[in-house]
């Protein structure tokens, strides 16, 4: 492993570093600080003024400037408005904002209160799926040392402002971490998006202005009142600024949090602080933004990650899982994996989503039991398109990107099962044919004992033969054979 | 508990945490203690840390060596968990990965002990906010 330090840790400053359940550790790496400063120094205008000059984007994946997100907010007109975490991390691999509410909770604490003070709510909510427990104990805990220090409550810092902060658990649906989704879900309702207009910042929690925030992009927020606009800034690239954690998994060595200054090459995030592909195979795919992100190639390794390059290389940032896949992985499966965990997801509120993702499964599913054709190919993208262009929310309108991202670069994937009926990767099985060279049978009948299936027959002495119709492509005989006399094609 | 009503207030738990810690220039450096900090996220508890941070306990007690011993988040080295992070005082932190009851014993008796090296240190591959 090159230990290189291309990393930098702003949203997971404290994580591995301070007890999460002892508040004055925190406050002892400078937390409360912001909180305080805010308070007692600056107005709301000012901070906003200076979240939006830091550059700070929505880190659950949108991108949108929380700075600017945070003014809409303020400016509409209510007695009654709400901060919502969003903690409902549900891309498969991921596990960012797990990691930050378990090793560093306070610090998602003091940054919703910097929010309510900025947007005038005096309620927080945090949003955590119930398949957390150790961070619900955590934030639970945190929650009440902060409320006994006075730190949240009535009156914090003799400023008379109030903030308290509530939890509410989801039951672990993908579609909650759709703002709108999330919102009726805290209402007591159905997880269903509906459309927007009107947003949250107007129309949110309880019909009132809600201003919806990821883990992350509050973990950040303390330090950049603390250390200011201006050095977060300089930390990224012209759009992108700041850090962004990923969680490194798949076929890579360091499986992991990382955190690298946006910027940072796929590259130098793969073989640098990943130590490359596992077991000495070859790189073949890296796959960003969970189920609405796309595969990229050896061709994008050398891309800086920021939210529009990798939305120009046909993925995107999302929340920041990152799974690396090697050359054993065949991209037609994975794409028809990620689009069974959106068929699972979907609410099945909209047509394009219930029913589109359902054929586009059936297609793939078709195509790796090698009973595809050109056409499906065809049928593929265009369905696909139809899809992102009708469904309701996000969740719909990026399910497609697996699969269209990995017809635009495994195009030569798709048409090597359809045409000539084969898995380059070997993991198709139906499309795979395991055969008994006769020349160098011995008769062994070792194949035969192991067959599970009786697919195998022949006379002691005399070579052996599969038959095709009973072979379920289990392997064992291609393993046991001690004289190499079956080909697996 | 007293509410802390300032910036001032802040600044004054903060000093006695470091005071404690032994991290600040006027601190009693011959009352710096070994810290030990075990990463007891998911990730950390799953591989076995709670066994690992109990029996860094017992070994302590047993030893006689004299350590803060606590729990902290995940580092983000998961493929090494269960992992610690061992600092005695006057020296820089060293990080040991995939800990297990023998690699405790190697710790205390080799390490903070004798001072000897120990295999299977994680190198820092970060910078901080500070640095």
């Amino acid at each position: 492993m090159t230990d290189t330090k291309k990393q930098l840790r702003i949203a997971l400053r404290n994580c591995g570093l301070i007890d999460p359940e002892q508040i004055e550790d925190y406050i002892a790496q400078d937390g409360y600080f912001a909180l305080g400063k805010c308070l007692t120094e600056l107005t709301p205008e000012i901070v906003i003024e200076e979240i939006k000059s830091s550059g700070l984007r929505g880190r659950g994946g949108g991108g949108f400037p929380t700075g600017l997100k945070w003014e809409i907010t303020k400016n509409v007109k209510n007695e009654q408005k709400y901060v919502v975490c969003n903690a409902d991390e549900g891309d498969p691999g991921a596990f960012m904002d797990r990691s930050i509410l378990e090793g560093d909770p306070h610090s998602v604490l003091e940054a919703m209160a910097i929010c309510g003070y900025c947007i005038g709510a005096n309620t927080g909510i945090i949003y955590i799926r119930a398949e957390y427990p150790l961070a619900i104990a955590r934030l639970k805990t945190a929650i009440k040392q902060a409320e006994e220090y006075g730190l949240i409550g009535d009156n914090i810092f003799d400023s008379g402002f109030n903030f308290k902060i509530e939890m509410r658990y989801g039951a672990g649906a993908f579609v909650c971490g759709e703002e709108t989704a999330l919102i009726h879900s805290m209402e007591g309702l159905r997880g269903e998006p509906t459309v927007k207009p009107p947003f949250p910042s107007v129309s949110g929690y309880m019909k009132k202005p809600t201003n919806v925030n990821n883990v992350e992009t509050f973990a950040s927020v303390p330090v950049i009142i603390n250390k200011g606009a201006s050095w977060f800034n300089k930390i990224g690239t012209e759009k992108s600024k700041g850090t962004k954690v990923f969680a490194l998994a798949g076929k890579i060595n360091n499986v992991g949090l990382v955190e690298v200054p946006m910027g940072t090459t796929l590259r130098e995030v793969i073989y640098e602080i990943g130590g490359g592909i596992m077991n000495g195979k070859e790189f073949k795919s890296v796959q960003t933004g969970g189920p609405s992100g796309g595969c990229l190639t050896k061709d994008f390794l050398d891309t800086p990650i920021d939210y529009d390059n990798l939305i120009a290389a046909g993925s995107m940032m999302g929340s920041g899982g990152m799974i690396v896949m090697d050359e054993d992985d065949c991209m037609v499966s994975i794409a028809k994996f990620y689009l069974e965990f959106t068929l699972e997801e979907s609410c099945g509120k909209c047509n394009p989503c219930r029913i589109g993702n359902k054929r586009l499964h059936e297609i793939l599913t078709k195509i790796t039991e090698g009973n595809g054709t050109v056409d499906d190919i065809e049928r593929l993208k265009v369905l696909s398109n139809v899809i992102k262009d009708t469904s309701l929310c996000g969740l719909g309108q990026s399910s497609p990107n697996p699969v269209l991202s990995t017809i635009a670069n495994f195009g030569d994937e798709y048409l090597a099962h359809v045409k000539d009926g084969k898995c380059p990767a070997g993991q198709c099985k139906s499309l795979l044919r395991y055969d008994i060279v006769e020349d160098l049978c011995t008769g062994c009948t070792l194949c035969f004992r192991n067959c599970p299936v009786g697919a195998i027959t022949g006379e002691r002495r005399l070579p052996h033969f599969i038959d095709q119709s009973l072979c379920i492509k289990c392997g064992v005989c291609f393993e046991k054979c001690k004289f190499d006399a079956i080909t697996l094609t | 508990m007293t509410k802390i009503k300032s910036p001032a207030d802040l600044k004054r738990i903060k000093n006695e945490v470091l005071l404690r810690n032994g991290l600040l220039e006027n601190s009693n450096k011959s009352e710096q203690v070994i810290q030990i900090k075990v990463g007891m996220a998911t990730c950390g508890i799953a591989s076995g840390a709670k066994e690992i941070m109990k029996y860094f306990i017992e070994e302590c007690d047993q030893l006689a060596v004299d350590a803060n011993i606590k729990q902290t988040g995940c580092l983000g080295y998961c493929y090494a968990e269960p992992m610690v992070e061992v600092t005695v005082p006057g020296a820089e932190p060293k990080v040991f990965g995939y800990v297990d009851n023998k690699k405790v014993q190697e710790i205390i008796e080799k390490y903070i002990i004798q001072g000897e090296k120990v295999e299977g240190e994680i190198p820092i591959s970060f910078r901080t906010i500070n640095d």
